[in-house]
């Protein structure tokens, strides 16, 4: 009996073996194989004692050959074991890692998505001879074991929605949160609340969220596991994978097929490959703090040994975060913090507190925020020599110094005393007109007030009779090179709106690329924008030397790059400037479409931060004009995705510290920015006949099988939605944006 | 009687229809479609997103504007001498020949054999509020006409009028209008099937469903 459930075992892990590496031959593999048969046939023949003693053998080489096939692993192998259905799930975790736990936020298939699995949890701690059970609120994807109602851990919008609501209900309880990240991506639907704006909410909150956040990353998708990854503390299984998309997409972009053709699984490895996904590439560039090992070949639901090296070290992550955020912490950090080899076993005897207060709460948004900050900090290329680095951030001290004195010093008692005066000033009013009121009576005059004969007859007539009537309009400032050509344009609502054909350089001239009978609005440059809605001559660009490069070393890139600076002109997608508007200073971040499709790698999320920051210390408003954007560079994978987070909490300081941060979408705005650091912004504005979505069709169809009815991210769709606030006429965009400026501006313009 | 069986021979002999592709205004026209016999399939796609077939090309100042096929058939004729020359709005560049479907001939059938009740205007064009409870919850045979019954709202410019039925006494067998669409003068509004002929009817339609060969 016992052999023969030990011999299915066996066939069991070889079966897991073989899945793992696909279709790759390894000399291994076949041993094991003909290891297995040969006992089988064995079997028959030997003694009892005998096949006791062969089994024994037998799963000594197997332990052997895993440990070796397991030095082998490659990152496509790495993919398919994070995806077997025998990875661990967070149900596991939550069995054996914590000591008790109540599932919330739904129960298996009644869930409002059951891709999500939250749960309140608590951990047993001794303090001496008490023992304290320290609460934890326990979010993550759920990818179950072959439950295909869980969708395979792609969280739907209102998914994440409900992780939000938990995150908060977690805030207000002032318990830390721990999060297992194990998602291949979220569910592309546009529904409300919409993929990309669901997660760029939760980024923003979490940014902002006074509890500890510690992430255990075991299959990290791009925009799903941003969603609720953004924490203090962040850990990853060995074998798990982090990467801004699958080896599937990234190969399937490479190639360049369309929908339905299939890439070649070589070129699928090769991509994961060149990602550099796996928890050691994360370790070395610093966007994972510690790596957990797992046991041989991933960590299945068996492997109790792993859960208690997980419990210790997820013990001991926030051990550390809430020490860092503490006062008295001297012996117990040095014990955790300082050697790396220690065991993390000491954790679990020793005691901290895990409890915020006001004070440790700033600290801790302080300390999150300088973390974020520093990552990616070496993934661009910035060609401004020493000289130039040193002027400009001695430029940015003096501008906080004057900044801080002007507004948060003297300002502070500015406007304590005008709130003050002015409340003075508003009982005074009353009184006085009540008093009053009697002797104004008295003196009331009967008739129409009469006006001054000069000031009427300069009121209502032309000051400048000889220049006639008319204003001049000499039309825009840029004109597209579109327009030189002498060629017709075919509408593409011809069909519907019966549209005539329309004539290049009218269309591209004076109708800024805008059909004069359905309106629909043709692609026009960015220049157009940056010169005929800004005042002329107020452009100032500012970090240009902010270079996109290779940090990945990913082949065949640098040739692209530079393909795309010499077409361009630029050196990333991102081109930051100081404007002005009708003569109001503004901050504004361009991202170009022509750049490599607008993709948002490190330099592009760098120089969004700096101009954020600027207008921080300037205390000017910022304008995110999104010419297009593709999303993260996959080229850089991490570097670019760990921007979505970054540039989120450089957002959320910004508007905490009183700014307008604006977003203006045109022609095509897609997945990563839309979903962190654009679709976080209150003022969401479109040009007309723009898209704007979180996945393109293709991937859509690809992902989830569905096709999308045309038109399906067309800006009015999105306004449907509630995704963004208005739509804008490019010709009026500069109008639109005075009046957003005075409207939304309130009563300093700039700032509150 | 006759009539029924003769019109399905008339329609079998030439069992498509012919459509001309004519240019769709001015400018220099380029055939994709070399050679005659070439099947063309209609737009398809959950939401017709995918164009049908590019028979021709027009250019206009510069502007190239595609022609593809709306339904599918075979191209019958092609007029290649055309092909790299300015012509005119209107101009036949090509005959579709579209093999028609079981549907389209049980329509084209009914078209001809039914009694045509015709629009006197233009107008809009709506079911008395009981006659449409009736269509709507038993479909258009459930209805029984006699000649003279008040059947139709003729509605033009918000201004409303009957309309009653002349012609033989049956049952709607096809109703030709849609709700809040204008139909022309002249055009038909329902078909009728006199109570004679219906088992006729009915037969040669069943016979069409069951033997009509698509062409492939």
């Amino acid at each position: 009996m016992d052999t023969e459930k030990r011999i299915a075992e066996l066939s069991e892990r070889l079966r897991y073996i073989r899945d793992i590496f696909g279709s790759r031959e390894n000399a291994n593999i076949t041993l094991l194989e003909s290891k297995l048969r040969e006992f089988g046939e064995r079997e028959r023949l030997a003694s009892p004692q005998e096949v006791v003693r062969l089994l024994q053998q037998l799963e000594d080489i197997f332990v052997f050959l895993e440990k070796k096939l397991d030095a082998e692993l490659s990152a496509m192998d790495v993919v398919r074991i994070v995806r077997h259905p025998q990875r661990v799930s967070l149900k596991d975790i939550l069995e054996n890692v914590y000591d008790n736990y109540t599932e919330i936020g739904g129960q298996d298939e009644y869930s409002i998505d059951p891709s999500m699995l939250i749960a309140r949890a608590y951990i047993t701690r001794r303090r001496g001879d008490k023992v304290h059970h320290q609460p934890v609120m326990v979010i993550g994807q759920e990818k179950g074991h072959g439950q295909e109602f869980r969708n395979g851990g792609s969280v739907k919008p209102w998914g994440n929605a409900k992780a939000l609501q938990y995150m908060k209900v977690a805030e207000t309880e002032k318990i830390p949160i721990h999060t297992y990240v194990s998602t291949p991506g979220a569910f592309p639907v546009e529904d409300y609340p919409g993929a990309a704006q669901q997660i760029a909410r939760n980024l923003y909150e979490m940014a902002g969220l006074k509890v500890p956040v510690v992430s255990v990353i075991s299959e990290g998708g791009s925009g799903g596991a941003e969603a609720i990854g953004l924490s203090d503390a962040r850990l990853m299984f060995s074998h798990g994978y982090y990467s801004v998309i699958s080896p599937e997409g990234a190969a399937a972009i490479e190639a360049g097929i369309r929908q339905g053709q299939r890439v070649a699984p070589e070129l699928i490895a090769a991509c994961a490959s060149r990602l550099k996904m796996t928890a050691k590439d994360n370790l070395s560039m610093g966007y994972v703090d510690r790596i957990i090992q797992e046991p041989h070949l991933g960590v299945r639901s068996w492997h109790y040994d792993f859960f208690k090296i997980l419990r210790q070290e997820v013990i001991r992550a926030t051990d550390q975060v809430f020490l860092s955020i503490t006062g008295m912490k001297f012996f117990r950090a040095m014990a955790l913090g300082r050697h790396k080899d220690v065991s993390p076993a000491d954790a679990e005897n020793m005691y901290v507190r895990w409890s915020v207060d006001e004070a440790a709460a700033e600290r801790l948004l302080w300390r999150r925020y300088r973390k974020y900050r520093r990552m990616a900090e070496n993934a661009f290329v910035d060609s401004r020599t020493p000289a130039e680095r040193l002027y400009s951030r001695v430029q940015g001290l003096v501008w906080s110094g004057y900044s801080f004195l002007r507004y948060d010093f003297l300002g502070k008692q500015e406007r304590r005393l005008s709130k003050a005066l002015g409340e003075v000033e508003g009982e005074l009013r009353v009184v006085v007109d009540k008093m009053s009121a009697p002797l104004k009576k008295i003196t009331r005059r009967t008739g129409a007030p009469v006006c001054d004969a000069e000031k009427s007859r300069m009121l209502t007539e032309l000051s400048q009779p000889e220049l006639g009537a008319c204003l001049e309009d000499w039309g825009w400032t840029y004109i597209s090179p579109r327009a030189r050509e002498d060629r017709a344009v075919t509408c593409p609502n011809m069909k519907q709106s019966g549209c005539p054909d329309l004539w290049a350089p009218d269309l591209f001239g004076d109708f800024a690329g805008v059909c004069s009978n359905c309106g629909h609005h043709f692609p026009m440059e960015y220049q157009w924008y940056l010169h005929n809605v800004f005042d002329a001559d107020s452009l100032h660009e500012f970090n240009v030397e902010i270079e996109a490069g290779n940090p990945l070393d990913y082949p065949g890139f640098p040739d692209k790059l530079e393909e795309a600076k010499k077409k361009t002109g630029k050196k990333s997608a991102c081109l930051t400037y100081e404007a002005r508007i009708d003569g109001k200073k503004i901050v504004v971040a361009v991202l170009i479409a022509p750049f490599r499709g607008g993709t948002v790698g490190a330099a592009e999320g760098e120089k969004f931060v700096r101009a954020l920051a600027r207008a921080r210390k300037r205390h000017y408003p910022f304008l995110a004009y999104v010419h297009g954007t593709a999303g993260i560079r996959i080229q850089e994978s991490l570097n670019g995705l760990i921007q979505m987070p970054r540039v989120t909490m450089s957002v959320r300081r910004y508007i905490e510290a009183g700014g307008l941060y604006l977003v203006l979408y045109d022609t095509n705005s897609y997945a990563g920015p839309v979903a962190s650091f654009l679709g976080c912004s209150p003022y969401q504005f479109a040009i007309r006949s723009s898209n704007i979505g979180f996945a393109g069709p293709g991937v859509i169809k690809e992902t989830t099988g569905i096709d999308i009815p045309p038109h399906y991210h067309n800006a009015y769709q999105a306004l449907t939605r509630g995704h963004i606030q208005g739509i804008w006429d490019r010709r009026e965009a500069r109008k639109n944006l005075k009046n957003a400026l005075l409207t939304i501006g309130g009563r300093n313009l700039y700032y509150r | 009687m006759i009539d029924v069986k003769s019109v399905l021979e008339e329609i079998k002999a030439a069992p498509y229809e012919e459509i001309v592709i004519t240019a769709p205004h001015t400018g220099i026209v380029s055939f994709e479609v070399k050679k005659t016999g070439v099947r063309a399939v209609a737009p398809s796609g959950a939401y017709l997103e995918k164009p049908g077939t590019l028979l021709a090309s027009i250019t206009r100042e510069r502007n190239v504007k595609p022609l593809h096929a709306t339904v599918s058939g075979e191209v019958a004729i092609i007029h290649l001498e055309r092909g790299g020359t300015f012509v005119d709005a209107g101009t036949p560049l090509l005959v579709l020949r579209h093999y028609l479907t079981k549907d389209e001939v049980v329509a084209a059938i009914l078209k001809r054999v039914l009694h045509l009740f015709c629009a006197p205007e233009r107008a809009k064009y709506y079911f008395i509020p009981s006659v449409d409870i009736k269509i709507k919850s038993g479909g258009c045979r459930s209805v029984t006409v006699r000649p003279g019954m008040e059947l139709f709202i003729v509605s033009r410019m918000k201004r409303e009028k009957p309309l009653a039925y002349e012609g033989p006494e049956g049952i709607i067998y096809a109703v030709y209008f849609q709700h809040d669409d204008n139909v022309e003068a002249g055009q038909p509004l329902i078909g009728v099937c006199p109570g004679s002929q219906t088992g006729l009817i009915q037969d040669v339609v069943n016979r069409v469903h069951s033997d009509w060969e698509e062409h492939a």
